[in-house]
């Protein structure tokens, strides 16, 4: 087992090929990306893996040049021990000739030398040929091993990297296809393909000049018939490129559609959606089909027009070879070994053709992953991070700050007009409001998952496009209204808002929102695996899970969005007194539609249609005349 | 963070593994066949080629006749085209039917896996499912095209090739086969290390997709807690171990590929001393050894790539060890598919009640009964009835008690039910078994008086409709995920069920009920998504109607809306709703209390609030704490 190092790069959210982040969105004048600008087209279909920006024609070039710079003393290595293992494995027939031409006639006059060394030598060529190869396959092993990691690594920080925005829109089955089947297809050409084209190119090199210097003349003639061959590949190249383009956007769709299939399980066998699926799930296959098909029907028509190309020209060398033994001009152990290495010559057409083949491919994946890699967030890392105040005062709490916020997302419908908004540190901010109305996008605003469309966001005064992520993640958390588990333990889950936190500390937090109780009880306790998205556990139980997470984090800003939807009405009680002690001094923004958590609130805001409609404390409102007063009693009149 | 359940490679032999592609390949045998038979044949045309040279070298060449060459050359470009040709036909062969094994492999396991118990998916991570359906096909297909052939054309191409070496000359061929037994032995040892680590890249492969998904399903809570940086962390370390476990393969590759370059070439050079001492003493022509060394030389290739194939044919036997190991799951058993065994059927799919007896009073049960063994068809429709229902979920730990320990409830028909209870105490699991998404362990459920386990799955979901408490939405237009719960719903349905749920706000959206909602449906608020799925369930105007908490995002205007609607709803199906709050306890007619496994108590809200004090409790949440 080699030791595991930490990843390379210091922070994880730069930007994955280690350069800074290129911010398209200057922190100052705000103008949004213009992939997200309106009026561009919407969102592909799901299943569709055409990228937005195709990439320009290089790129995946680059990238390629990029992934194998850092190791070009290997790859130095790699060729240099291919080079000696090819002469070594090229000796042979020379050998042979030698033998025949030389050591025979030695032999005769009594003169065993010749032939002893002869064998001798050849035999040192067997083994050195062997050990050459081993060397050689686990050094270049090493490199293509060490940039698969390399582009994995990119591909998942970059990915992580990524703005919701770019989530929403581009699906998580296209990025695992980047991260498996792209990253395959690049495999493949390393693994195979490149040792493929080294020998191909060696020996081709190795022979011509053998053949040149056996005889120049025959050796021109075999050298020159390579320029045919070269245009039979480049013809080759020219039309396979859309083929393999289209086989990396099948697989793509194709892995969409299982995913997809796969997490949504119980809706698809209960709406008894498989059938459709099955129909759906062919068309896409069917492309991939296809498209295979297509590729291996071309690199048929490569190798008849090489071999063909090939065998031709052996014929001729050999009439033109004999007539040249007759006249005197060469000598029959020449002639014999001419034959041989040109045989040999073009025995690697056929891996010429591999070679090819893969090289289409990787291009096509490494084009698809450059394209991802190509998209910037929307949401950066600042160039010039700003740290935040120091806390006033023993309260953890900061003052939050909207200032001129307006938000649109992608499509350009305004969900949040222009407001203005302060909450002071340590408030408890209760945020109520018909669905719809922009409750959830408010709270995203805050913890930054997307930029305001104009103003901004403070929090103690700094813009929160100017504070690094953990800074960010120190200053503001929330509980987001869908609560997502990883596969794992529990005890792993919660500790995702301190990953450093002891086992006391996540049993505690656990506590203070009633949830040991459940945890405890779990086959394995804490350490049960909760399965995937926390399938081993209760709606309410999950959502305990999260909360928990978040009071682990214990961030300066707290945001609750419909943290206790899925709880019996116990446990939501039990969640609420302990608001009261874990929400001390915090600021907390807490979205509910039970109006039971109002009890704990400082200060209520009503919206509705994405505006603040009603902002006082729970007292006032609840006396008045206004929404949140109808609103109230209505819920009152909802409860035993 | 995640695994599935470690299969750790048995002893199988690869052999029998590959063997159980017969069945896909079958169709395309006869291809493959041929492809094999014009391969063995192109490599023969190689091998005869040096023959040529032998005549043309110690005929016309050595004899000064370069006029004598012609011929014997243009045999040479004859077998020359001959052999590009049949390479080129052995592509052509097989390039679609290969494809198309791959592709159906796929269609069968995605096929397959739609159909496998909810139970299966709980416990196998997507991403192992998901290599097995993307790497390890495609490696499956590349072994049919090239490995496949190849085994077989380079053990013929290497018989024949002894065969004229030992027709050549006896003595020389023996010592060129001398090298055999050794590498035979080498050969297996390697295997049985190499099968091992092949089928850990595979497995660490897997592991490494379905962390990917996590990562970017749990986008949201790793962007909230700026866990990028541990998440980055967790998936470097996976990496980390699948190249290490490809270094490994690569290691043996290395020590494999050294033997057999090395030992076959150390036997040809014994036989050119051998051969070039009798050429000197004059046992052998010159030309015979120039023969029998090009021939020589041409086995290398066959004996060289059987490094390379046998790898590869490792990593297609675990590939195909992983694909069956899905594939060999059973689908839990289904009733047969005939019309006799119930006496529930969907009114639009009747039609054959013609040898009538006596359907009278049954509306809703217009099939009437026709076998014997199917209980007889009550007078008026009996609703849902959990007699005795057991459940435990398969994996739950020996000795620990069941979940649900004999669920006795009657809801009649017409009738709506509310099923509260203490989060975790299996309201959703109790639900999920009328569909048969999880089958009960004991005791029976029916439905109109039909146990539901005779009933043909895909008859008993048209029968009943779920909305789930995650709303779980698909990345397709919001007319596709509402229509989902009634294909073949009309436009009228689609309207009324938006109106129902109070979805109408999907009319609104950019581009009305064709917009796409993202991928599960999280484009959308919580609310919006929860009422869409509440669409979904009603607009089929299912019979039975499973409703797991589905007001829970909902505000308490909307709330009294979509209850107002859905009262019209529930007045003509048979519900169960799912509830934690007494304003949707109020859509129903009766309240059940599930705890401790079984229903404690039934009867109306307010009859329970008088009687029963840990109802009381849930609902008011007043004296003691959870659980
Ligand atoms: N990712 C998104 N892309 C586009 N539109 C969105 C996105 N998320 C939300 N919206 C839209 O923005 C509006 C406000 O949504 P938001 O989630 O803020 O509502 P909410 O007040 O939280 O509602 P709920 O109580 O149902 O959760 C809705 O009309 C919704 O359709
Ligand atoms: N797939 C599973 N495998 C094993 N145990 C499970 C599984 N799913 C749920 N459980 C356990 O079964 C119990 C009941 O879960 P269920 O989801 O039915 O609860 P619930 O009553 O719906 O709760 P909630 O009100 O929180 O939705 C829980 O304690 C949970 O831990
Ligand atoms: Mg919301
Ligand atoms: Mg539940």
């Amino acid at each position: 087992m080699t030791t595991v190092t930490e990843p390379p790069e210091e922070d994880g959210s730069a930007l994955a090929d280690g350069r800074p982040a290129q911010t398209v969105q200057a922190p100052e004048a705000p103008h949004r990306e213009p992939a997200r600008s309106p009026g561009t087209p919407p969102p592909a279909a799901p299943d569709d893996d055409t990228d937005e920006h195709p990439s320009p024609p290089g790129v995946s070039r680059a990238l390629l040049g990029s992934l194998l710079r850092p190791h070009k003393w290997r790859t130095a290595l790699a060729m240099g021990v291919i080079l000696l293992q090819q002469a070594a494995v090229l000796a042979g027939p020379l050998l042979v000739a030698f033998a025949i031409d030389r050591a025979i006639p030695a032999l005769r006059r009594d003169d065993s030398g010749p032939l002893i060394a002869v064998v001798c030598v050849y035999i040192v060529c067997a083994l050195a040929s062997g050990l050459l190869q081993a060397l050689f396959i686990r050094v270049s092993a090493r490199v293509s091993q060490d940039v698969l990691l390399d582009l994995r690594g990119r591909i998942f920080r970059h990915a992580q990297a990524l703005s919701l925005d770019f989530h929403e829109r581009y699906t998580s089955g296209r990025i695992i296809a980047r991260a498996t089947s792209d990253v395959d297809a690049l495999r493949e050409l390393l693994s195979e393909g490149l040792e493929e084209l080294i020998q191909v190119a060696l020996s081709a090199v190795y022979i011509s000049v053998v053949l040149l210097a056996l005889d120049w003349e025959l050796g021109a003639a075999a050298a020159a018939s390579f320029v045919p061959l070269y245009f039979i590949a480049r013809s080759f190249r020219r039309r396979t490129r859309e083929v393999y383009r289209r086989t990396r956007t099948a697989v793509a769709s194709v892995i969409v559609r299982f995913t997809e299939t796969m997490n949504g399980i119980r809706p698809v066998q209960a709406f008894r959606r498989e059938e459709a699926n099955d129909k759906e799930f062919h068309r896409l296959n069917s492309a991939y089909r296809r498209a295979n098909g297509d590729s291996a029907l071309e690199m048929a028509r490569f190798v008849v027009s090489a071999r063909t190309m090939a065998n031709a020209v052996i014929a001729a060398i050999l009439v033109w070879g004999a007539y040249r033994v007759a006249d005197g001009g060469l000598e029959l152990g020449v002639m014999a070994a001419f034959v041989l290495y040109l045989r040999r010559l073009y025995d690697p057409v056929d891996r010429l053709g591999m070679f090819l083949n893969s090289y289409q491919s990787a291009a096509a994946a490494l084009d698809k992953i450059a394209a991802l890699l190509a998209n910037r967030p929307a949401v950066p890392e600042p160039r010039q991070p700003v740290p935040l105040p120091a806390p006033q005062g023993e309260e953890p709490g900061r003052e939050v700050v909207f200032d001129g916020v307006r938000f649109a997302y992608r499509e350009g419908v305004e969900v949040l007009p222009r407001f203005d908004l302060k909450i002071p540190a340590g408030q408890t901010v209760a945020v109520v409001g018909a669905t719809g109305a922009g409750k959830s996008t408010l709270a995203k605003l805050l913890v930054r998952f997307y930029d305001p469309t104009g103003g901004r966001v403070r929090l103690d005064g700094v813009d929160l496009r100017d504070l690094e992520t953990p800074e960010l993640r120190r200053g503001v958390v929330m509980v987001t209204q869908e609560s997502f588990l990883f596969s794992g333990t529990v005890a792993e889950n919660i500790a995702v808002g301190r990953p450093d936190a002891t086992r006391e500390q996540v049993e505690e937090a656990a506590r203070a929102i009633g949830a040991f109780d459940f945890i405890a009880a779990l086959p394995e306790g804490f350490d049960t695996d909760v399965r995937k998205r926390g399938g081993r556990i209760s709606a309410g139980q999950r959502q305990l899970v999260a909360f928990a997470r978040a009071l682990l984090a214990d961030p300066a800003v707290l945001i609750l969005d419909e943290a206790t939807s899925s709880l019996d009405i116990p446990g939501e009680r039990a969640v609420q007194r302990a608001m009261h002690t874990v929400l001390a001094g915090r600021t907390a923004v807490i979205v509910a539609h039970r109006l039971s958590t109002v009890e704990i609130a400082d200060r209520v805001l009503v919206m509705d249609a994405g505006r603040i409609v009603e902002d006082g404390r729970p007292a006032e409102l609840i006396g008045g005349t206004g929404r949140f007063a109808t609103l109230h009693r209505a819920w009152r009149d909802s409860l035993v | 963070m995640s695994r599935n359940p470690s299969h750790l490679p048995s002893k199988r032999s690869p052999v029998r593994s590959l063997l159980r592609l017969r069945p896909y390949v079958r169709p395309v045998r006869v291809r493959l066949l041929a492809s094999a038979a014009v391969a063995t044949v192109a490599s023969c045309v190689g091998l005869v080629i040096p023959l040529v040279l032998k005549e043309i070298v110690d005929g016309p060449v050595a004899h000064g006749d370069p006029g004598g060459v012609w011929w014997p050359a243009a045999l040479v470009l004859l077998l020359g085209l001959a052999e590009a040709g049949l390479f080129g036909v052995r592509r052509w062969l097989v390039a679609r039917p290969l494809a198309g094994v791959e592709a159906s492999m796929r269609a069968d396991l995605y096929r397959h896996l739609q159909r496998l118990p909810t139970s299966f998916h709980d416990r196998w991570a997507s991403g192992q499912l998901l290599s097995r359906a993307t790497s390890d096909l495609s490696v499956l297909r590349l072994f049919l095209v090239f490995p496949l052939v190849f085994l077989l054309v380079n053990a013929v191409t290497f018989v024949v090739g002894i065969v004229v070496l030992l027709s050549q000359d006896w003595l020389l061929g023996l010592v060129l086969l001398l090298p055999t037994a050794p590498l035979v032995v080498l050969c297996s040892y390697f295997e049985t290390r190499y099968a091992l680590a092949a089928r850990k890249a595979q497995d660490q492969a897997g592991d490494l997709a379905t962390v990917v998904e996590e990562s970017v399903l749990g986008i949201r809570v790793i962007k909230s807690f700026g866990r990028h940086r541990s998440m980055a962390r967790d998936f470097w370390r996976r990496s980390r171990e699948l190249r290490t476990t490809e270094l490994r393969k690569a290691e043996l590759l290395a020590d494999i590929w050294a033997v057999i370059m090395t030992l076959p070439e150390v036997a040809i050079g014994s036989a050119l001393a051998i051969g070039a001492t009798r050429v000197a003493d004059g046992e052998l022509t010159a030309g015979t050894l120039v023969a029998f060394l090009t021939t020589a030389l041409a086995l290398r290739w066959p004996v060289e790539s059987l490094g390379w194939l046998l790898a590869y044919s490792n990593d297609a036997a675990s590939a195909a060890d992983r694909y069956f190991e899905v594939m060999d799951t059973p689908t839990t058993p289904d009733a047969p598919e005939t019309g006799d065994t119930g006496d529930i059927a969907d009114t639009g799919d009747t039609g054959d009640t013609a040898d009538t007896a006596d359907t009278g009073g049954t509306p809703m049960a217009a099939d009437p009964p026709r076998s014997p063994r199917t209980p007889k068809a009550p007078a008026a429709p009996d609703g849902i009835r959990f007699e005795g229902v057991r459940f435990r979920y398969p994996d739950a730990p020996e000795g620990s008690p069941d979940l649900l320990t004999g669920v006795d409830l009657h809801i009649r028909s017409g009738e709506t039910m509310a099923l509260v209870g203490a989060t975790g105490c299996g309201k959703t699991t109790l639900t999920a078994l009328l569909p048969r998404l999880y089958e009960a362990t004991g005791g029976r459920i029916t439905l109109d008086g039909v146990d539901i386990a005779e009933l043909p799955r895909h008859r008993l979901r048209k029968l009943v409709a779920v909305a789930f408490e995650e709303p779980t939405l698909f990345s397709a237009t919001v007319r596709e995920n509402v229509a989902m719960g009634a294909p073949g719903a009309g436009e009228a349905a689609l309207h009324k069920a938006l109106t129902t749920s109070q979805a109408d706000f999907a009319h609104g959206l950019p581009q009305g009920l064709d917009t796409e909602v993202g991928e599960q449906g999280l484009s959308l608020s919580g609310g919006q998504r929860q009422r869409l799925a509440l669409a979904r369930a009603v607009v089929g105007q299912p019979r039975f109607l499973v409703l797991d908490d589905p007001l829970s995002a909902l505000d308490v205007h909307t709330e009294a809306l979509v209850e107002g609607a859905l009262r019209q709803v529930l007045a003509t199906t048979t519900a169960l709703v799912v509830a934690h709050r007494p304003s949707t306890v109020l859509l129903a007619d009766r309240v059940a209390l599930l705890s401790n496994g079984r229903i404690s108590t039934v009867g109306t809200h307010h009859e329970l609030l008088d009687s029963s004090p840990a109802y009381r409790e849930l609902m008011s949440g007043e004296r003691s704490p959870i659980r």
